[in-house]
């Protein structure tokens, strides 16, 4: 199949449900029912269950695109968690239900817990599905809710994964609002961007959004059930770019990028959420250590060809 | 933006030469302390070039009527990926493998061609690249060494190049050299020429660095006689040729490598020690995890290479974070061994972290400077 064939529509898709006002809605507390139910009816909550079971049997790394839209147009609901609950709900014979799933993989907050009516558990091959009980963060417009007493930490490579691929489309949205940005703004008479002190922090921006691209790549590569090296990788590098990407995409921007109302923040804030969902990068490095040193007398480069 | 760099495998006919070049390395380091396996890239050991030149591990884009191996340059990701990585003694060929090669290949005239390259490919004819000047760092279109065309068609070559790697132990130079036109003139009047280096009126002075070696050097030229075939490429064309010359230098994987002797001897240091704490493991990850993503980053530049693209920018990016992580590593072993001050550091380990802490700076320097590539980076984004 040409993806490209299910990209465009996607995106199209998701920029008629997905307006920078409907996202500032939804975050606000009001009904997301809508938005929810255009993708329930585009048939893209299935793309990655199996073709006989009735899905388009996409590999993870075919969806990664679809994926990267997501965080790329800060869609404020579970659609890649949803996909991915799915896949694994179909595989283990259990029906899904109609609404939003989202992942629980620790103690922490659980992305779009405060939009969901189910949270995924369990393990890949035994999912266990539970109506959504969530508690608030309290964080401004926060759509990640806490959900308590669920054991879900053999997902958290997947989930890690995913969190990963949504940095990754997020962060090419960010490098491209700031060069466009630096190209636009004006002081001392002249483009910001053409600074060569602001030139170098963008420059740096692109380097990390295109690492961010390819870490993300490493954790889809092996599918639904990622290798435990590949997910480290993704999460760790992914998270590790999230920060510095949203820390000079501010800085570049000025006062204006945290206003309210300038689209950055929407994209910055799931940056900061993505990297502490499912273990930010000194998790992952932790996890990555651990597997390293299981195998003594390894150098790096053997250690990498075989990860 | 740089959406064509995507995750590549190299193929696995690529993969085939590893276990046939390891065992010629293997043998090359076997008597080579830690320290001086660090020093891969300033390691000068002729017979082992010679060596891999007979193997065929050489000049691995030329084609074979030049005596190369006419392959990919995901085979030869491969063979600098097994080179570094080792910490094997890969100067004496380095640089005519690595640019003087391609460059006489694309630039040069048939004969030319039939001269260097099958020397080159058998590692007998070493390079040396001309291009710093006392005056001219960064600002590489200002050089003033001249050569005056001759009324034979030859040139005479006055001026002095600097920061010359491996000048003292090279056959040639190919040297960046004003041929017409002023300084005002800029990238204008620029052309490249090969000197014989054992020709009259050469002085060559080794600089010694702040580690000891000398793989550096000052390089006068005072009247020397060039014959017409000096030159390579175009007259005036000098500029373009040594940007196409940097892509070659800025893609491969030797940006990722070149801290990581020091990484396996740390952690050879952790498993004699037993230290498995939560911190160490974090980092002994964290360091792992990022090279995994800058060799993933690599390859994909590599395959641009492999599609007959020049990536100048994408490879600008990819050795902007390479040398910013090579450069991260000393510090963090660093860090890491003298958090720890009761627990014994084998001498050897303690000379090889110091030796890549004192030399890290060069990480970002050779082949363009951070600030240099971050430029190129901007004006790939639209900037300038």
């Amino acid at each position: 199949m040409d993806m490209q064939e299910l990209i465009d529509p996607f995106a199209r898709l998701i920029e008629d449900l997905c307006t920078p006002a409907a996202v500032r809605a939804v975050e606000a507390g009001g009904d997301a029912s809508a938005m929810w139910d255009g993708f329930v009816e585009s048939g893209f909550l299935d793309a990655l269950v199996a073709e006989d079971a009735g899905g388009a049997g996409l590999s993870l790394a075919d969806a990664a695109p679809l994926i990267a839209l997501l965080g790329r147009h800060a869609v404020p609901l579970p659609v890649g968690d949803t996909m991915i609950a799915r896949a694994l709900l179909a595989a283990a014979g259990v029906e899904a239900p109609a609404g939003p799933i989202v992942i629980a993989t620790g103690a922490g907050a659980v992305p779009f817990g405060a939009v969901a009516s189910h949270i995924l558990s369990g393990t890949p091959d035994a999912p266990i599905l539970t109506e959504a009980k969530v508690q608030a963060t309290g964080v401004h417009h926060d759509v990640d809710a806490y959900a308590t007493g669920l054991d879900g930490k053999a997902l958290r490579p997947i989930a890690a994964v995913l969190r990963a691929m949504l940095i990754s489309g997020a962060a090419g949205r960010v490098m491209e609002m700031t060069v466009s940005y630096a190209n636009e703004r004006s002081q001392f008479g002249k483009p910001i961007g053409k600074q060569q002190a602001v030139q170098q922090q963008l420059s740096v921006l692109a380097e990390q959004a295109v690492a961010a691209r390819i870490a993300a790549a490493i954790g889809a590569r092996s599918g639904l059930a990622p290798r435990l090296p590949d997910a480290a990788v993704a999460k760790h590098g992914t998270s590790l770019a999230a920060a510095q990407i949203a820390a000079i995409a501010h800085a570049v921007h000025g006062a204006i990028g945290i206003s309210e109302e300038y689209d950055l923040q929407l994209l910055t804030r799931r940056l900061h959420g993505w990297r502490l969902a499912d273990g930010s990068e000194g998790y992952w490095a932790g996890v990555l250590g651990e597997l390293r040193m299981a195998q003594p007398g390894k150098p790096t480069a053997d250690f990498l060809r075989a990860a | 933006m740089f959406e064509t760099l995507t995750l590549s495998a190299l193929p696995p006919e690529d993969e085939a030469i590893r276990p046939a070049l390891r065992a010629l390395i293997a043998e090359a380091i076997a008597e080579l302390p830690v320290h001086r396996r660090a020093r891969s890239w300033v390691g000068f050991d002729a017979s082992f070039s010679r060596k891999l030149g007979q193997a065929g591990y050489l000049g691995l884009s030329i084609p074979q009527s030049y005596g190369g191996a006419d392959r990919s340059p995901f085979t030869r990701f491969v063979v600098v990926e097994e080179l570094l990585s080792a910490g094997a003694p890969v100067a004496a060929h380095w640089i005519a493998d690595r640019q003087s090669g391609p460059l006489i290949r694309h630039f040069g005239t048939e004969e030319q061609r039939q001269f260097y390259l099958p020397r080159i490919c058998k590692g007998e004819a070493l390079f040396c690249i001309g291009m710093s000047e006392p005056g001219s760092g960064s600002d590489l279109a200002s050089v003033r060494t001249r050569a005056e065309p001759q009324e034979d068609g030859g040139w005479l070559l006055n001026g002095q190049k600097i920061w010359t790697t491996n000048a003292t132990h090279s056959d040639y130079m190919i040297a960046l050299v004003r041929t017409s036109g002023t300084s005002a003139d800029r990238q204008q009047g620029l052309s490249q020429l090969i000197v014989d280096l054992k020709l009259p009126g050469i002085t060559i002075r080794p600089i010694v660095d702040l580690t000891g070696d000398a793989h550096f050097a000052e390089v006068f030229f005072d009247n020397v006689r060039l014959a017409p075939d000096a030159l390579i490429g175009a007259e005036g064309q000098g500029w373009k040729q040594v940007t196409a010359e940097l892509a070659f230098e800025r893609s491969g994987p030797e940006r990722i490598y070149s801290s990581v002797v020091l990484i396996d001897a740390w952690v050879r240091h952790l498993e004699a020690v037993g230290r498995k704490d939560s911190a160490t493991m974090r980092l002994v990850g964290s360091l792992t995890a990022q090279l995994a993503v800058l060799r993933e980053m690599s390859l994909a530049v590599t395959a641009r290479l492999v599609a007959g693209e020049s990536p100048v920018v994408e490879a600008s990016l990819m050795k902007d974070l390479g040398t910013g992580f090579e450069q991260s590593v000393p510090q963090l072993i660093g860090d890491d061994l003298a958090a720890h001050p009761d627990e014994p550091v084998d001498a050897e380990l303690y000379r090889t972290l110091l030796y890549v802490t004192h030399v890290a700076p060069s990480f970002s320097l050779r082949g363009g400077t951070r600030e240099i590539l971050r430029g190129i980076i901007a004006r790939g984004l639209g900037l300038r």
